[in-house]
């Protein structure tokens, strides 16, 4: 956890310091930074896969600032724009039309290649996760993607990937439009280099070191200018916990009631 | 239009059949899975549009599976699909792991009529180093060193599927929900069940027929009321939450499947 309990004490009034946070406000604040860092390719049609109620509250948090963002939300009934059956999201992402897509894995490795199938042989003959969904084609033709792992261990960020779903970079000549930006974890921001394919630490979450990183992290990385991973604003944590939690209420319920204290009308 | 029994429905499967299912959010027949279990089908090799879910995870955990094709299995919230990783840890069933657009893109080349097609992505990726079926050739309208990946045209034997409604003449109707339609398409027969039948033709009304799959792609129709249950049906019912996940802890062990199976699957057709 990033807030120790005792750190959601109401402030002393006057105090400058940033206000008091849940650790997936923190998350989404960051991955809502990451959305609109004017470096990268501009984030005009963002999707958001099923069970990722962190990414979804930062997009949210993205339109809701003013920003023209279309969102599809691929797990809601209502907010899922497409008409055209599943494949839809694929023959748009093939074209480009999809600038920005969130993955995570149950593995991720130092060259941002993903995991999704399971460790020792092949289809996953040790542990078997769920299965690679769409990432060995999203990855690839998203004009950028946004890794997040909540869970920052040696055990999910390691050195090499058991079995690859998707890579993080290609040979030269492989048709590829995009890849990694930054791995978001509970602990830090990484940037991700596709040249030299390796990471560098950008920022750090409140409690967490280098060395801390650097002890829970199984593969190698570069450390940069490393800043604290900066908090949530007034306005940003007024956002999330009102009109981004009434957006989520109905299909992350729980995450709701665990995140912003708030439950559905039974 | 003359709709059959459920049972009958089920009895129409051969064993070993290539059975093509959409996962939770888009219209399996968890109707059809529970009676093709109380038929005791063998061996079928089933493939996830794109993915697999409870529907999967019942017929696996009866062993009427040999062969999983599919982008992954998951019972959403509640979590991985058990019997589908016990099968897979013991040997009993053989997984063919793909990536969603790719299943997408081989059931067009099936409904186009053309051998293959090509797709972007994937290589690198270590799915396409275990599909030997899949080709990387090099693009020819494209510059040298530009190579793509070719998929071969895939006709499953059977689609099954839960549609709201059929009408008097065997069109279905399931709104949005076309890789259904896709799937309909693609295949050598599609069976599905339906919550009700209703009177009229649902493509002479412009409301109704984009969302209607015609009825020369459906072979047989069945009425399985809350036939998707405990999955949704767009907006008629959802997603039974309590249910799947009651399913997920009892289906951790071999007994307690067994136990679930007994109760859910053969105690409500004696007393149906």
């Amino acid at each position: 956890m990033m807030a120790a309990s005792d750190d959601r004490r109401p402030q002393a009034e006057g105090l400058n310091r940033p206000p008091v946070c849940a650790p997936e406000e923190l998350l989404a604040t960051t991955l809502a930074r990451l959305i609109l860092d004017p470096t990268a390719h501009p984030a005009r049609h963002i999707a958001v896969g099923a069970a990722s109620p962190i990414p979804a509250a930062a997009c949210w948090l993205v339109a809701k600032q003013g920003h023209p963002v279309r969102l599809s939300l691929l797990h809601k009934r209502s907010g899922n724009p497409f008409t055209e059956g599943t494949r839809e999201l694929f023959d748009l992402t093939g074209q480009g039309r999809i600038d920005l897509f969130f993955l995570g894995g149950g593995q991720i490795d130092g060259q941002a290649n993903l995991n999704l199938v399971g460790t020792g042989g092949w289809p996953g003959t040790e542990v078997r996760f769920p299965g690679s969904f769409g990432s060995a084609f999203m990855y690839f033709m998203t004009h950028r993607t946004i890794l997040f792992r909540e869970e920052h261990s040696p055990r999910v960020l390691v050195d090499r990937v058991a079995n690859i779903s998707a890579p993080g970079v290609s040979a030269p000549g492989v048709f590829r439009r995009g890849h990694a930006q930054a791995l978001v974890t509970g602990k830090c921001v990484f940037r991700f280099d596709p040249a030299a394919a390796r990471f560098t630490l950008e920022s750090l979450h409140p409690g967490e070191t280098v060395e801390g990183v650097r002890a829970a992290t199984g593969f190698d990385f570069d450390v940069g200018d490393v800043q604290p991973t900066p908090p949530p604003s007034e306005a940003e944590l007024a956002l999330l916990r009102g009109p981004i939690c009434d957006e989520m209420l109905e299909t992350y319920p729980e995450f709701c009631a665990r995140v912003f204290g708030r439950r559905s009308a039974a | 239009m003359t709709t059959i029994s459920l049972e009958a429905m089920a009895a129409s499967v051969p064993d070993g059949a290539l059975l093509a299912l959409p996962p939770d959010n888009s219209l399996p027949s968890v109707a059809l899975a529970r009676a093709l279990i109380r038929r005791g089908v063998k061996n079928l090799r089933l493939l996830g549009v794109p993915v697999s879910g409870f529907a999967t995870d019942i017929l696996i955990g009866a062993g009427c599976v040999v062969e999983v094709q599919t982008s992954a299995v998951s019972l959403g919230e509640a979590g991985f699909a058990p019997r589908f990783t016990a099968a897979l840890k013991a040997g009993r069933i053989t997984v063919r792991d793909a990536t969603c657009p790719a299943i997408h893109t081989m059931l067009q080349a099936a409904e186009k009529g053309v051998p293959f097609m090509p797709l972007r992505g994937l290589i690198g990726s270590d799915i396409l180093a275990h599909r030997p079926d899949w080709i990387v050739q090099q693009n020819p309208f494209g510059p040298p060193g530009d190579v793509i990946v070719l998929l071969p045209a895939l006709s499953p034997d059977v689609a099954v599927f839960h549609a709201a409604m059929a009408d008097s003449f065997g069109n279905v109707w399931l709104g949005r929900r076309r890789e259904c339609a896709t799937l309909a398409h693609a295949a050598q027969r599609a069976l599905v069940t339906v919550e009700r039948v209703v009177e009229g033709n649902f493509l002479e009304d412009e409301r109704l027929a984009s969302g209607t799959i015609n009825a020369t792609y459906i072979s047989a129709i069945a009425i399985a009321e809350r036939g998707a249950q405990p999955v949704a049906l767009l907006d008629e019912y959802g997603f039974d939450a309590a249910y799947v996940s009651e399913y997920a802890r009892m289906a951790k062990t071999d007994a307690g499947f067994a136990e679930w199976m007994a109760r859910e699957v053969f105690a409500q057709a004696a007393a149906a």
